[in-house]
């Protein structure tokens, strides 16, 4: 009994630094100090995104200037950054409540280690030439980071910022997008920097990016703070009363999940995403097809890069904007202009109009990210700011889903239409309808979006649950 | 009051924080602008 206290009381003084208590903020604490926090950590997962820079060098791993039959395939590279999208999901999903109760600082520095660990593991990986160190380094640790990391600023930024909380979770999560801008040159730089003729550098780029990752992940934890209990901004004052949208009461977690509202944004968000996702993963393919000879390998990669940026801006914008106009009405902005734009692509192929075709793309890769941003804001509306982070874990499923149902849907009708005889030029016209369509059914599940029954809501500060069947799970 | 004001965030502190994400994402920003321009050429 004593060795264990002993072992607790230790372990309390050498991790007592990440406990929520410490990173109580002090009066006078500029709040303006956590969104550059909240950015340390997104701005390095958002390197997920950017992933396949490495995909082509490690096929010449053994080959270096060509593959040898010995290297790994593309299409089994492939499954490294889908394994870690997954557990992106599940790990958002089931350390969300962890993350919520443990403060921002203590999911923030694990993240931290799991990012590293899962770079300094693959690139173990890559030097037993191991595919599946690198699946559960990157894809499984990796990815585990990524579902805590990117959940946990969320609800301390929606905290500090009350009077704009579309605005606060804007930029966390802008700064996911831009990871990818950071990560893709960085990482083409560390390769030709580490390439000689018998290595072609992804070794030692892996462990320049895991250490480089955990020192900047590591100063977002140092200066993260929650705000003091009953901490308001200056000259903010609460409204008085909730109004029919935004809720003053709090939903558990777990009782948040048996509400028609959750399951109805998981619904919109998993459309969203799923519209976005397919074009955003297409594009450079999808545009050199639509208008041969006009958009070259080379346009298309400007359009992709440029289709990175408005991602990124859209985050910041449309969060910002749903701060003015609704969480609820910027889903419909979403759904109403996504339909149209989607009808419109086929369009403006058909009658070569590139670019409309750009606009077109540009706008619905903005509002993907949209749908990413605002999501929290929305939830916190609706279940209230004590269990939104664990409540975004569980939403994030939403995610994981979408990222297969998008691909498939482009690449599987594509392929239908190719080997029906279809021309290339108008094989997507299908799907653009497709995703048009998945918008309506989008737009009807947000128009049935209504205020959470006062049943759910948690009675006091104590954490007792409204729902007595969750009391008895819990207790 | 007093207190509040030993422990006031200084404003170079915030500057140093935002500069700290700031500079790389422009930087990332920036690169992508220029891979971006070759869809106009």
């Amino acid at each position: 009994m004593t060795t264990m206290e002993e072992t607790k009381a230790g372990s309390g003084s050498l991790f007592g630094f990440l406990d929520r208590e410490r990173t109580v903020a002090k009066p006078g604490f500029n709040r303006w100090m956590v969104p550059p926090a909240a950015l340390c950590v997104h701005l390095c997962i958002g390197q997920a995104y950017a992933f396949s820079v490495f995909n082509l060098p490690m096929t010449r791993l053994l080959g270096v200037s060509q593959s040898t039959p010995d290297d790994w395939k593309l299409t089994e590279l492939g499954w490294i950054f889908s394994i870690s999208m997954v557990i992106l999901g599940i790990s958002a999903a089931l350390f969300g409540r962890w993350v919520e109760e443990g403060g921002p600082r203590r999911a923030m520095f694990t993240a931290g280690m799991c990012w590293a660990s899962g770079f300094l593991i693959s690139a173990f990986g890559i030097h037993i030439h191991n595919l599946w160190v690198i699946y559960f380094g990157y894809g499984i640790v990796g990815g585990c980071a990524l579902g805590i990391g990117y959940i946990s600023p969320v609800s301390t930024l929606m905290k500090w910022f009350p009077d704009r909380p579309g605005m606060a979770t804007g930029m966390a999560i802008m700064g996911f997008g831009g990871g990818a801008l950071v990560a893709s040159p960085l990482s083409v730089w560390l390769m030709g920097k580490f390439a000689t003729g018998s290595d072609v550098g992804v070794l030692k780029t892996f462990i320049v990016l895991g250490c480089a990752y955990f020192v900047f992940m590591m100063v977002g934890a140092a200066i993260v703070r929650v705000p003091a209990p009953g901490w308001k901004p200056k000259g903010y004052v609460a409204p008085s009363a909730a109004t029919k949208m935004i809720t003053k009461n709090d939903v558990f977690v777990y009782d948040a999940v048996k509400t028609p509202q959750f399951w109805l944004i998981w619904v919109v968000l998993f459309l969203n995403t799923t519209a976005g996702i397919g074009v955003l993963g297409q594009a450079s393919a999808m545009s050199q097809e639509m208008f041969p000879g006009r958009i070259t390998v080379v346009a298309a990669a400007g359009l992709v890069g440029l289709m990175s940026l408005f991602n990124m801006g859209g985050r910041f914008s449309w969060a910002s904007v749903s701060d003015y106009i609704g969480r609820r009405n910027t889903y419909f902005v979403f759904m109403t202009l996504g339909f149209v734009l989607y009808i419109t692509v086929p369009y403006a192929g058909g009658t070569g109009n590139v670019v409309l075709f750009v606009c077109c793309f540009l706008v619905i890769v903005s509002m993907y990210g949209g749908g990413f941003a605002t999501v929290p804001a929305y939830l916190r509306d609706m279940f209230g700011t004590r269990y939104v982070g664990a409540i975004h874990g569980i939403l994030l499923t939403a995610w994981s889903a979408a990222g297969i149902a998008g691909p498939v849907l482009i690449n599987y009708i594509r392929e239908y239409n190719v080997t029906h005889g279809v021309p290339k030029a108008q094989a997507y016209n299908t799907t653009m309808y497709i995703m048009a369509g998945l918008l309506v059914i989008g737009f009807i599940c947000n128009y049935f979006v209504k205020a959470v029954d006062a049943r759910y809501h948690m009675k006091a500060e104590g954490d007792v649950p409204a729902d007595p069947r969750t009391a008895a799970a819990r207790a | 009051m007093q207190n509040e004001a030993a422990n006031t965030t200084h404003p170079f502190r915030v500057f140093l924080a935002w500069a700290f994400v700031g500079i790389p994402l422009l930087g990332g920003v920036f690169q992508t602008l220029l891979n971006a321009v070759k869809l106009f050429q």
